[in-house]
């Protein structure tokens, strides 16, 4: 036998069984997700009998237990739909700008949308929720495109530290405007500072229609750009060898990722660190190659959202957390974990 | 006899000196004359003789309320916080090397906040208590941060980055301690989050006092040391300086001025970050930034109040204005820091 065909031979072994293993990987998120999906309708402050489950779920609405169940449903979806956005825009975010700390809310993108809005309710006084997702989206895009540039100025682009202190320097800078625009205006503060908390709570299938086209673009453009971004990976310049168009494959993936979280804060207000830490685990069970690294983290994001909106239900009973604070409990020991990890450039 | 180049090189240093020490004046000197006008001047003018009069203790028909309950203790507590904020902030930026790294930042100021925040909706304290939970928790926040940036040495990116994360989950306490306290108006709590200076008292500057007698001494005392971590950690180790000993300490007496402060005004947005390099601006790069840093961040929270109370449509807390003055300047400090890689 040749040294090659002994290396051909190693190799294919290599990836049918790692192929496997992501295929068993795959399996077994999937079924968290379902169990996860089930959990989120049947937990909750209100501890309702498996029978109101099934008879909810059937389309009974006829105890207090059974309505309860069924507010749950569109609460389930929701967490579902944001989770897989926040999870996949984070890995596109994160190929992109090839920074392991790229994520939607560190980057300042919900902080964006989170101004927009609120400089949109009261000096343009919009009020229809096509407005209100049109604007989030507007004014995530902005950000996301403003940190960037200011994080990639200067000696060796955009490094970790640059980006991530630009990114919060522009999200302090914008909060304190929003700030600046709500004290004047006591009639929007209370909804608007419950919406800046981030949460899945109070869902209906008619807030989250208007978001569904939003999430579907995002969603197939940020999937379909698995392969270019696996080509950026190798660099800029071996990128542009292989034939990409390297400006413009980042453009698009980046568009697809903006749209995902714009849509996702105008619903669910700013969630940060799903973005950050579901790409980083899903790298640890399928490797770098983002055609599994897409679908996984889609998959994953919203494992994570589903489970930490029932534990904010469990931990507070009576009331709840709201699932934007239980995913910052969670992911700033992460993203500090990744900071420790990382050997950093000192200034 | 000196020889000629040396002769040039002390002559540059006590021109340097002694233009520093000008400006310094000046801006004292511009510092009371904000003073005064806040005093005198408000929805209606009192004049300078019975101003006068009041600070000496007479009793005033008319102007002992208005100045001596209402404008006196607002400027008093304004110069104090203000002095804690730009000496603190300063103090962490020259450590750092970077101006971005200032408290606001990096999660001291939020951790005292989410301290305060607790103490006061959670524990209904109010007074010298929610002062003490605060610096308390500030400490406990800081060095939580300088641990966990400890990995063979304190490297200042990680100590940034790690001060980011925790900063978030500190923000996300604030949120959720305010979502839940159902006593506290809305508008009240995000104007204290801001920084106001509104209703305060006299009695209340007695801590801050203490602190900016005791902390900022200890931090001027280290003025020395700060200016040569400014060159580098290893140039400031072999200049003699204990590198790790100096940072312990600033960190300690930065972080308990702000914190103090933080539990009386509410954390004052950017006055912190915008002193060091505005002082900067105004005296130049040669020796220490601390007093003039100081004296800066007096002037911006008087003068910021002074605005947000009188010279705009409705009434804003000190720290919407220095909120909106800073975060422009924040972002064209970032473009350029990093355009330059420089530092403050």
């Amino acid at each position: 036998m040749t040294t090659e065909s002994v290396i051909s031979l190693g190799r294919a072994s290599f990836s049918e069984r790692s192929n496997r293993v992501r295929t068993l990987w795959l399996g077994a998120v999937i079924a968290i997700l379902a169990l996860f999906c089930a959990l989120s309708v049947a937990i909750g402050t209100r501890e309702v009998g498996w029978l109101d489950v099934i008879a909810a779920l059937g389309g009974h609405v006829d105890s207090i237990d059974q309505a309860a169940v069924a507010a749950r449903i569109p609460r389930t979806m929701l967490a579902l739909l944001a989770g897989a956005a926040l999870g996949l825009a984070g890995a596109i975010m994160q190929g992109v700008t090839r920074n392991p700390l790229a994520d939607p809310g560190i980057l300042g993108v919900n902080m964006g949308a989170s101004l927009a809005v609120v400089v949109g309710v009261s000096w343009f006084h919009i009020a229809s929720a096509q407005a209100y997702i049109w604007t989030a989206v507007l004014g995530a895009a902005a950000s996301a495109v403003f940190v960037y540039t200011i994080g990639s100025l200067g000696r060796g682009g955009a490094t970790p530290l640059k980006l991530a202190l630009a990114g919060t320097a522009t999200s302090v800078a914008f909060s304190s405007l929003v700030i600046a625009v709500v004290l004047s205006r006591n009639d929007i503060a209370g909804g608007i500072r419950s919406w800046q908390v981030g949460g899945v709570g109070g869902a209906t299938f008619d807030r989250m229609s208007h978001v569904l086209p939003f999430l579907a673009a995002g969603f197939f453009v940020s999937l379909a750009s698995a392969r270019k971004l696996n080509s950026l990976a190798l660099g800029d310049d071996m990128a542009a060898g292989l034939g990409e168009r390297v400006a413009l494959a980042r453009a698009v993936a980046a568009f697809g990722a903006i749209l995902l979280c714009g849509a996702t804060t105008a619903i669910c207000g700013p969630i940060a660190f799903v973005g950050l830490i579901v790409p980083h685990l899903c790298r640890l069970l399928v490797g770098v190659d983002h055609r599994w690294l897409l679908p996984f983290s889609t998959l994953a994001g919203a494992c994570l959202l589903l489970a930490a909106d029932v534990v904010g239900r469990i931990v507070a009973r009576p009331s709840e957390l709201e699932v934007g604070i239980v995913t910052a409990f969670v992911g700033a020991p992460f993203f500090i974990w990744i900071v420790r990890r990382q050997r950093v450039r000192e200034l | 006899m000196l020889s000629l180049p040396v002769q040039t090189i002390a002559d540059g240093r006590r021109r340097r000196a002694r233009r520093r020490n000008l400006v310094i004046v000046l801006a004292a000197a511009i510092l009371a004359a904000i003073f005064a006008v806040t005093l005198m001047l408000g929805q209606s003018f009192t004049p300078p003789k019975d101003v006068v009069r009041v600070l000496l203790g007479e009793d005033v028909p008319g102007a002992s309320f208005t100045v001596g309950q209402l404008r006196l203790p607002r400027a008093v507590l304004s110069v104090f916080a203000g002095l804690s904020f730009g000496l603190g902030g300063a103090a962490f930026q020259i450590m750092l090397r970077n101006p971005l790294a200032s408290p606001d930042i990096i999660g001291i100021s939020s951790g005292a906040s989410a301290a305060a925040v607790f103490a006061i909706v959670i524990l209904s304290l109010d007074g010298p208590l929610v002062s003490v939970f605060a610096v308390v928790a500030g400490l406990g926040v800081a060095m939580l941060i300088y641990g966990l940036s400890f990995r063979n040495g304190v490297a200042g990116t990680r100590l940034i980055l790690v001060g980011i994360g925790v900063s978030a989950m500190m923000e996300s306490f604030i949120a959720y301690t305010l979502s839940r306290a159902p006593a506290w108006d809305l508008q009240e709590a995000m104007r204290w989050l801001t920084g106001s200076v509104n209703g305060v008292q006299l009695a209340q500057s007695a801590p801050l006092l203490l602190a900016l007698v005791v902390l900022g001494g200890l931090l001027l005392s280290r003025a020395r040391d700060l200016e040569a971590l400014r060159l580098g950690d290893d140039t400031a180790a072999a200049l003699g300086t204990d590198v790790a000993r100096t940072r312990l300490l600033v960190i300690v007496a930065a972080v308990g001025m702000i914190a103090v402060a933080t539990a009386v005004t509410g954390p004052i947005s950017f006055v912190a970050f915008l002193s060091g390099p505005i002082a900067a601006r105004i005296v130049g790069t040669n020796g220490s930034l601390l007093i003039p840093s100081a004296l800066v961040g007096a002037a911006l929270v008087l003068g910021g109040d002074y605005c947000g109370q009188f010279l705009l449509q409705s009434r804003y807390p000190v720290g919407v204005v220095t909120g909106a003055l800073g975060a422009p300047y924040l972002i064209y400090l970032i473009v350029r820091v990093n355009r330059t890689g420089g530092s403050l």
